[in-house]
């Protein structure tokens, strides 16, 4: 009798396992796919100084630059090797007193970050720290224009800072520059309409 | 096929010495459709079951081309047919060249009898069941043929274990359609879905398509005949859990190892085109084919016009409704179960499944001596049978929803795309 209860039991076994091998297989029709479908969606918003962190300590991220304190003494654009760093200089009517006698002012300060090598040779001369390197990295961009940061609006000029002997000026937090700018853009963004650079400053000026 | 035939010779005033060739142009032209129809199916379910695969796991499956990657497939086609077409240089070249297309033809043939609705049907022959399982045999030429001539041991090992298991479920596939044959007394496959109708004159309750209508309700032993012919069909198509001919792990590829480009798409054509056939036969047999559920055949009788293409259409979507489930089935099996082992394989169809449906014959021909189909017994017992089996589904989505529910990750109820 041993053979013909075997012959059943298998036959049992054989229904039985696939039926609950089926409900669980049919299951997972009705979860969410572990998945996330980078880019389109982030699994969080970055949080590039907060959380786990797990970059190295001095990890070059995507540079910026606090203009707040950017003296345009242009040692970062001297240092570069691969000139991915224009800076335009310019005398312009004081923004406060459209009348008053021309200033210096920055009217352009652009990043290429697709040529960018991440060397950190532009943030080493600089006097004031205002340029660095941040610790964001996801720039995947379908239109490679979309990585050219502009740091300085055209309309708005910006003064620059004035060093003083022995101080190392506050600046931003590290990162808050380049955010909005750069890490907050969608990756599948068109193309900008990069608006009509500067003329070419006059010849002799710095 | 033949009022399509009259119909052109008369609108075109065809001579009488030209009307063989009206004839052949519209056998080539409906064997033109159903080609377009088997590729697009296959891709079609190639998507499918890419996608479910991609649930099962827990990822998402192929969704770049196209909405939802629907035009996958195009993408798969294009791509093999603009690859090159290499003959290996010891291949007995014409057998090589011609495999992938017995293998086509064979599937491509069985879709002649299949009718999609009472009146889409190529060619209701009064055999059809039987050309359908000869006709679907070809493709163990084919791929006997490819393992062959690829004049590699992959291929070879493919080829032979695939002639053995086709040959082999050949038996319980046929037995397990028979007694269906019985009960209709036909070979037909329109007759057999006729039959699986209700009376003429009957209560909307009794007429058409209801699910006690169906022959796999009939008794017991139909409703255990419908698993076997499934397992057997699953094994002709050579589908997990029984696709040793192209066991990945142990034969590279299978008899298709040595195929490239175009060929090897036809490979894959046929072999996803033939589980439209496996699906729409035990729907013809087993679960009433277009019948549409409360339309009895007085109505289809009466019917013209409007009317008569809307119940064309409505049978049109019971069929493909039933096929798709079939379908999802087979589908679902390949990612539940592992491969099984040669032995095994052969021994679940000559020790299980082949003394099953020698039983299971005879036990329907004493059945249907005791309670006639027409008769209350019958009809009791088929009621009984479908609250049996709606209960089984019942229990089936209980199991699925504790396992959705118990679920150690969260798992939240979302619909299928």
């Amino acid at each position: 009798m041993g053979a013909v209860q075997s012959y059943f039991r298998d036959i049992k076994n054989a229904l039985l396992s696939s039926f609950e091998g089926m409900a669980v297989t049919m299951s997972w029709l009705f979860r969410r796919p572990i998945t996330i479908q980078y880019p389109y969606h982030k699994s969080e918003p970055q949080k590039p100084l907060g959380g786990p962190e797990t970059l190295p300590e001095r990890y070059r991220g995507f540079l910026e630059v606090d203009m707040a304190v950017c003296s345009a003494c242009l040692a970062c654009e001297r240092a570069c090797p691969i000139e991915c760093i224009s800076i335009g200089v310019e005398k312009v009517p004081p923004p406060n007193d459209p009348a008053g006698a021309p200033v210096r002012a920055l009217v352009r300060f652009d990043i290429d970050l697709g040529k960018c090598m991440y060397c950190g040779l532009c943030s080493e001369p600089c006097p004031t720290g205002a340029i660095r390197h941040t610790r964001h990295f996801e720039g995947a961009m379908t239109q490679v224009e979309n990585l050219v940061v502009r740091f300085v609006d055209p309309a708005k000029p910006v003064i620059p800072y004035k060093v003083k002997k022995g101080e190392t000026p506050a600046t931003v937090p590290n990162g808050s520059v380049i955010e909005p700018l750069l890490v907050r853009r969608h990756f599948d963004a068109p193309a900008p309409e990069l608006p009509p650079l500067a003329p070419a400053p006059p010849a002799g000026a710095p | 096929m033949q009022q399509l035939v009259d119909w052109l010779n008369a609108t075109l005033n065809v001579p009488p010495s030209w009307q063989p060739y009206s004839a052949a142009a519209i056998v080539l032209a409906i064997a033109f459709c159903f080609a377009l129809f088997a590729a697009i199916y296959a891709g079609v379910f190639i998507f499918m079951e890419r996608r479910i695969a991609g649930r099962m796991m827990s990822r998402v499956g192929p969704n770049r081309v196209g909405p939802q990657g629907l035009l996958q497939f195009i993408a798969d086609a294009v791509k093999l047919i603009f690859k090159e077409d290499i003959v290996p240089a010891a291949a007995d070249k014409p057998l090589f060249l011609l495999a992938p297309y017995i293998m086509f033809s064979g599937v491509v043939a069985g879709f002649a009898v299949l009718p999609f609705s009472p009146r889409l049907v190529a060619a209701d022959l009064n055999i059809g069941i039987l050309y359908v399982l000869a006709i679907t045999s070809v493709t163990v030429v084919g791929v006997l043929m490819s393992g062959w001539a690829s004049n590699s041991k992959w291929a070879l090992f493919g080829g032979m274990r695939a002639a053995a298991q086709l040959v082999s479920y050949e038996i319980p596939s046929g037995m397990a359609l028979l007694p269906g044959v019985l009960l209709a007394g036909t070979m037909s496959t329109q007759g057999i879905i006729a039959a699986q109708s209700g009376a003429p004159d009957a209560h909307w309750l009794l007429a058409g398509g209801w699910p006690w209508n169906w022959y796999i309700f009939h008794s017991p032993m139909m409703f255990a005949l419908f698993f076997v012919f499934f397992i057997a069909q699953l094994a002709e198509g050579a589908r997990i859990p029984f696709d040793l001919p192209e066991g990945e792990s142990e034969l590279v590829s299978g008899y298709n190892t040595e195929y490239s480009g175009f060929r090897f798409g036809a490979y894959f054509t046929a072999e996803f085109a033939n589980t439209w056939i496996a699906g729409a036969l035990g729907v013809i047999v087993f679960l009433g084919g277009w019948q549409i559920p409360g339309v009895s055949p007085a109505v289809f009788a009466r019917a013209e016009g409007g009317t008569l293409l809307l119940l064309e259409l409505a049978a049109l979507l019971c069929f493909l409704v039933k096929i798709a489930a079939l379908v999802f089935l087979i589908i679902q099996l390949r990612w539940t179960l592992p491969r099984v082992r040669i032995d095994q394989m052969m021994t679940v169809c000559w020790k299980y499944l082949l003394p099953l449906t020698f039983v299971a014959l005879f036990a329907v021909l004493g059945w249907m001596i005791v309670w006639p189909w027409e008769s209350t017994g019958s009809l009791l017992w088929r009621f009984a049978m479908t609250l049996i089996g709606f209960g089984l589904l019942g229990t089936y989505a209980w199991r699925v929803r504790y396992n959705v529910v118990s679920a150690k990750e969260p798992a939240y109820l979302r619909w299928i795309i």
